[in-house]
């Protein structure tokens, strides 16, 4: 695989990573692509288009349902699916592993299914004011039900979390933590380990955002441990609407289903029904099987590349791209020390509003995104509408940074 | 360059010096909206008297169109029947879409923006003061003031 030994790390071979992912041949405008939108959704590599097509051209079924050789092969590859998911991210058991479409469908199940159940009047669940919307807006619909209350860890002018005034938020009328390990907005990677030993000193289940951290960094929920860990698959290079939540196994036995129907549950009657155990309480009805083996084939793709140089690659395509905007006089939002941060870099280039900045860079082949990011508390925080954001992947290289800063100058010449 | 359709002489100086960018104190109708996609928000303030606008303002802040817009559409609505007004908020729309073709002499200055049709996303930013006019005149065009968000 595309894997060298570097002089300090592991680092990537990214021209044979790239050669991996056909979209990366096609232009834009008539240049070459620049994708720099991966914090929105990666690309695939042939592995996983592959995956996908070997599923519906030789294996396609619905899972779990037919006696039938192809139902046992469609199960099979989607239980394989699931082990391996379970095996990348440190899991203890298989069953720990439920398939959403999503980071979203994930925190919602828990929101709802978790937080509906144990929450009461006078809980509190604590977020904080870097997270993405789809780890706030499901909360806010669990208070709305269930009488508890949000309070929210503030972040420091740098971009990071204020944890000092931690010991007055985290009480023990705290039951849960929502946090992101990265923040898509500002980049920053979260102390994660210390949250979650701060928040079970007080009794409170951890519930932490992975969209971002998972596609770049090894996790392990076992040694962090952490209670629910949500991922989105499109975002490490599995299809669109892959992904899924690790629960602790105590935990998904106490959450009730968010969806009810076929393939749930047990037993059903005129008045009601019993459940499956987990993690099927929680897979209603027809379920994403070619689009989780598809992730499957991403997981094992991102083992092969190793999750270190992923991480090592990350890190140095993100401290070239800190540099190199600096110098071109953008503003940048979120911490500068690679170290704390990840690949996804906000920014104002001069006073070009980021609408018009990814507008004028797309005429030049370079895709990079242009909004609030879903992330409006942090827009808030710091004062703006909306930022640019360049966000990077194991298949961005040095070059599409030089070409992003050299578009930055069309659009300086347009509004100057 | 394609972006010369978009990033017109006309649409830049409207964003660099925008027209009636101001607080108005007369103002009898305001509204806020913001631009869900990217969070600019625009308000629309007027001076409505006997079924005309007599002073149109704006204020916010946004991108290159959708402050562009906003300025032009002050411009192009002062002094006009309510009713005008919202036709002309009409026509626009209809430009937008495609199936109105602008002249100079119906449309002044927003012709300029008839580029913005190629470029679907930036459709929104065209129309959110158009929108935000529209909001703030809707019922009978009294002198309420209501400031949705």
């Amino acid at each position: 695989m595309a894997v060298t030994e570097g002089a300090a790390a592991e680092t990537l071979d990214v021209e044979r990573v790239r050669a991996d992912f056909p979209i990366l041949a096609r232009e834009v405008n008539g240049r070459p692509l620049v994708y720099l939108d991966s914090a929105a959704t990666s690309h695939k590599p042939q592995r996983v288009i592959d995956a996908v097509a070997d599923f519906y051209a030789r294996h396609n079924a619905n899972a779990h349902r037919g006696i039938h050789t192809l139902g046992e092969e469609a199960t099979e590859l989607y239980e394989d699916a699931r082990a391996r998911l379970a095996r990348f991210f440190g899991a203890p058991a298989p069953e720990t592993i439920v398939f959403t479409r999503g980071t979203t469908e994930s925190i919602n199940l828990v929101a709802q299914g978790w937080g509906r159940t144990v929450l009461r009047e006078g809980d509190e669940i604590l977020l904080t004011e870097m997270e993405h919307h789809s780890n706030i807006v499901p909360w806010q619909m669990t208070v709305e039900v269930t009488g508890a209350r949000l309070r929210y860890i503030p972040l420091t002018d740098d971009g990071l979390l204020d944890l000092s005034g931690l010991d007055a938020l985290l009480t023990e009328r705290t039951k849960v933590l929502g946090v992101t390990g990265m923040s898509n907005a500002l980049g920053t990677i979260t102390p994660l380990a210390e949250l979650i030993a701060a928040a079970h000193a007080v009794g409170a289940v951890v519930v932490v955002d992975a969209a971002q951290l998972a596609p770049h960094h090894a996790i392990d929920v076992a040694a962090l441990d952490v209670d629910f860990l949500a991922f989105s698959g499109h975002k490490m290079l599995g299809p669109t609407s892959s992904g899924g939540l690790y629960g602790k196994a105590e935990l998904l036995e106490r959450m009730a289903p968010m969806l009810g129907g076929g393939e749930m549950i047990s037993e059903v009657f005129h008045d009601h029904a019993t459940y499956k155990s987990p993690p099927y309480r929680f897979e209603a009805g027809t379920m994403e099987v070619a689009e989780q083996v598809g992730l499957g084939a991403a997981v094992a793709y991102l083992q092969e590349l190793g999750m270190d140089a992923v991480r090592a690659h990350e890190r140095a395509i993100t401290a070239y791209a800190l540099e190199r905007l600096a110098e071109a006089g953008a503003t940048i939002y979120g911490p500068t020390d690679p170290a704390i941060r990840g690949g996804a870099v906000s920014f104002w280039y001069k006073d070009v509003h980021p609408h018009d900045l990814a507008q004028i860079l797309n005429e030049e082949g370079v895709a990079i995104r242009a909004g609030h990011h879903c992330a409006q508390l942090v827009m808030r925080r710091y004062g703006t509408p909306a930022t640019a954001r360049a966000s990077f992947y194991v298949y961005t290289t040095t070059q599409e940074i030089d070409a992003l800063i050299a578009a930055l100058a069309t659009a300086e010449a347009i509004f100057a | 360059m394609a972006l010369d359709d978009i990033y017109k002489e006309v649409i830049l100086d409207h964003y660099k010096n925008p027209r009636n960018k101001r607080p108005l104190e007369r103002a009898t109708v305001s509204c806020t909206r913001n631009n869900p996609l990217c969070g600019d928000e625009i308000t629309v303030l007027a001076n409505v008297e006997d079924g005309t606008l007599r002073e149109v303002a704006f204020q916010g802040a946004g991108c290159s169109i959708s402050q562009a817009s906003a300025s032009m559409m002050t411009e192009a609505v002062a002094g006009r029947p309510v009713e005008e007004a919202l036709d002309l908020a009409a026509a626009f729309r209809g430009m937008m879409a495609g199936e109105v073709e602008p002249t100079e002499e119906r449309f002044g200055d927003l012709v300029a923006l008839k580029g913005v049709v190629r470029y679907p996303i930036r459709i929104k930013c065209a129309v959110l003061a158009w929108d935000v006019l529209q909001e703030s005149l809707a019922g009978d065009g009294e002198a309420t003031a209501t400031s949705i968000h």
